[in-house]
């Protein structure tokens, strides 16, 4: 198989993985974690603890507050002291359970031994029940509750299972790690995924610029020999890990506007959910570790790292323990620098889907908006195949019909338009709210019928 | 050559009559019959075209007021009580007085008062940001400094003001038609009673975070500590979620909520005197003494009664 790509649009930023070469370290516990009772997509979850109540780690703390939603547990053992609204990384006030540690207790029936295990169990339900139980959600950044996706619904099936291990974003680092450190679990966890959608097909996805994970993985699949598993190598090319992308690379299908992946018969899955997933279905452990990459272009590579931290440990308390915000950093980012959020609170805490805090020198700084010289540049950028100067000039004249002629609601906002534009102008800033307003229209119309 | 333009004169003539007449044969066949009162309202109506009376224009205002034939849903926020009592002669009803409103600033977090914990860089549409974080300050409530208002307006009505960051509103050209309060995505802007003279009282922070909060994120943020609705012997005060609201109905302009608020929260604007916050409070001290006393000499009639 050679190089597989998606079909139109996308750039080349630098890659910039610096960290790739620092090994996972387990981050040491802080006083006081706070566990947000939003880390997933859909509705938020529901506290089952009181203040006061001693939990464990692992302990389940709140539930789930809707179809689409998730468990979520203790990280550590401890005493709850507050819940309560806290400020989120964007500021926003958001419902937290507050836990001072004590201690590092874990909750029976969890296997905390890091023996392989590679028999896979037979019953679904009961994988789906682990999934679901242990709160796995996707790990690739959408954070949408792994055992929904796992579902198909009535009528359609799986073909190919992709294991997202594209990581197109520059600097992250943390996929690239466990690649490479917890290959054997990743492929154990990607082989349960395949039983339960009925022994598909399975491809796990790497770019061209991680070998030493190809190699890795390819050994391992080779190593386990479950069938139908295969590792493909794909064109270091951004957003090569947008689930449409990814499909299209791997599948050579394209997922038409309003549809899901399973439309085509396809499952994406990021390589860390998969981890989680092996962790939830072989040892009953939930999901309350996470991979975070302390990166940027102003940090020497020697206080680069990447750690294994548990769910709801504060920024603050990471940045510090890597050795504070380094000089000639003007922002901090949580996730990549195309698609990650700018922290405008540091002590905002953790969440299942944290992948990184991104210090970012002065060069990134946004440059004076000029007028759109129709070049044409995002519409070459845009893998979805939109316009975006134009949805940008529908959204100042608040045409909102046109806006979904023009499918604003494809956008998946992976940042290639406002990256290529030479005119800097905010594009991307503009349809994401014109997303928003043509995808309400769309939910008010399907309500009404 | 001669012939030839008399000829064309003539037939070019002729057949502009002709044309003429059926034309106005086609106009009196199928004329639509219109409630002239449209017209003539329209003419009344100052022809802004904003929108603020709910109508797609001042055209679609008229045409709404005839058919009602009552002006009891429909006012014309940018005419006001001029225009309208016009309107209603026109229609031959009544007119319900309203009060004219102005847009107000419910936030007085400027840049001094309220420390900025990060900057932003994105699109400059108070829209964006408010959809991207809570705000380059630990306020969440205020005002976001992009000037979505000022552009929505459209009678040059708003500004922002370099200095602390907000935007001030001309009370001369406020048409109080609502654009600038729908286009704040922080519901900061509201539309208030004007006031005798133009003289009002209001609270300028719609802050709901609790007390010790609000105050870190702004110096002159309403903490919810409930003194002028204590104060206020009119009952026109009252705190809900942290944040006092005055009731411009109740409100009698005494400002004696505006000197004992601590944050300086509430402001008066218009008045011809400046607010001796001294003299205010020694008012309220003696009337509190008074009433004690007084207070006193009953429960001791009651006791020698009893």
């Amino acid at each position: 198989m050679g190089k597989l790509t998606f079909s139109i649009g996308g750039i080349h930023p630098a890659d910039s993985k610096i960290a790739r070469e620092r090994k996972i370290e387990v981050l040491p516990l802080p006083d006081k974690v706070y566990v947000s009772m939003f880390q997933h997509l859909g509705a938020m979850a529901k506290p089952v603890v009181a203040v006061g109540d001693k939990v464990k780690a692992g302990q389940i703390i709140a539930e789930p507050g809707g179809f689409i939603s998730a468990y979520i547990h203790s990280p550590v053992s401890g005493t709850v002291k507050s819940i309560g609204p806290r400020k989120d990384l964007a500021g926003f006030n958001q419902m937290h359970i507050e836990i001072a540690v004590e201690g590092d207790e874990w909750a029976e029936g969890i296997d905390l031994s890091p023996e392989l295990v590679t028999d896979i169990p037979e019953d679904k339900a009961f994988i789906l029940d682990r999934v679901k139980m242990n709160g796995v959600v996707g790990l690739g950044g959408a954070t949408f509750p792994a055992h929904v996706k796992l579902c198909p619904p009535p009528g359609k099936t799986a073909e190919c299972l992709i294991l997202n291990g594209a990581e197109c974003e520059p600097y992250l680092t943390s996929d690239y790690r466990i690649l490479l450190e917890r290959t054997d679990e990743i492929v154990v966890g990607a082989a349960i995924m395949q039983k339960v959608l009925g022994g598909c097909r399975c491809v796990i996805g790497i770019e061209e610029n991680k070998p030493e994970a190809i190699a890795a993985a390819r050994a391992s699949v080779a190593k386990l020999g479950y069938p139908n598993m295969e590792v493909a190598v794909l064109k270091k090319r951004y957003p090569q890990g947008g689930e449409k992308q990814l499909i299209d690379a791997v599948m050579h299908r394209q997922v038409k506007s309003g549809g899901l992946p399973i439309d085509v018969g396809a499952v994406v899955q990021n390589v860390a959910t998969s981890l989680a997933v092996y962790e939830a279905v072989q040892k009953n452990k939930p999901l309350v570790t996470n991979v975070l990459t302390v990166t940027g272009d102003c940090l020497p590579v020697e206080r680069q790292h990447n750690y294994l931290f548990r769910i709801g440990v504060p920024l603050s308390f990471i940045a510090e323990y890597a050795g504070g915000i380094p000089e000639g950093a003007v922002k901090i980012v949580s996730g990549g620098p195309m698609m990650g959020k700018a922290i405008a609170n540091l002590d905002a805490t953790t969440v299942k889907g944290s992948s990184s805090i991104l210090y970012l020198s002065g060069v990134t700084e946004r440059k004076a908006e000029s007028n759109c010289i129709r070049c044409g540049r995002c519409a070459d950028a845009c893998p979805m195949g939109l316009e975006p100067f134009l949805l940008k000039s529908l959204y100042a004249a608040g045409d909102v019909a046109a806006l979904e002629q023009n499918a604003a609601q494809d956008c998946i906002e992976c940042g290639c338009c406002q990256y290529s534009c030479p005119a800097y102008i905010p594009l991307l800033d503009n349809i994401r709210q014109a997303k928003g307003q043509v995808m309400a229209v769309i939910r008010a119309r399907n309500a009404k019928k | 050559m001669t012939n030839t333009i008399i000829w064309t004169v003539v037939i070019l003539t002729v057949l502009g009559l002709l044309l003429s007449l059926v034309l106005f044969w086609i106009a009196r066949k199928f004329r639509v019959e219109e409630d002239p009162r449209i017209d003539e309202i329209e003419k009344t109506l100052p022809g802004a075209n904003c929108g603020g009376c709910g109508f797609a224009g001042c055209r679609a205002f008229a045409d709404a007021a005839v058919k009602a034939g009552n002006l009891d849903a429909n006012y014309c926020p940018v005419g006001g009580s001029d225009v309208m009592k016009k309107v209603a002669a026109i229609l031959g009803c009544e007119v319900s007085e309203a009060a004219p409103l102005v847009a107000v600033v419910r936030c007085n977090g400027s840049c001094a008062v309220r420390p900025r914990t990060n900057t932003y860089q994105g699109a400059q549409s108070c829209k964006v940001k408010a959809a991207l974080y809570g705000g380059d300050t630990g306020c969440l409530f205020g005002c976001l400094g992009c000037g979505d208002c000022v552009a929505a307006c459209q009678f040059g009505a708003l500004s922002m003001d370099a200095v602390t960051g907000l935007p001030v509103v001309d009370e001369s050209k406020c048409t109080a038609c609502g654009k600038c309060a729908a286009a704040c995505p922080k519901r900061v802007i509201e539309l208030r009673a004007k006031g005798p003279r133009g003289m009002r009282e209001y609270v300028g922070c719609i802050n709901k975070d609790k007390g010790p909060v609000a105050r870190k994120a702004c110096a002159a943020a309403c903490i919810g500590c409930g003194l002028c609705e204590k104060t206020c012997t009119h009952g026109a005060i009252t705190v809900a979620d942290n944040v006092a609201y005055i009731d411009a109905s109740k409100c009698k302009l005494c400002r004696e909520c505006e000197a004992v608020c601590p944050t300086g929260a509430i402001h008066g604007v218009n008045f011809p005197k400046e607010l001796d916050k001294e003299a205010v409070k020694k008012r309220i001290a003696d009337r509190k003494a008074k009433a004690a006393e007084a207070a006193k000499a009953e429960v001791k009639k009651e006791e020698s009664n009893g």
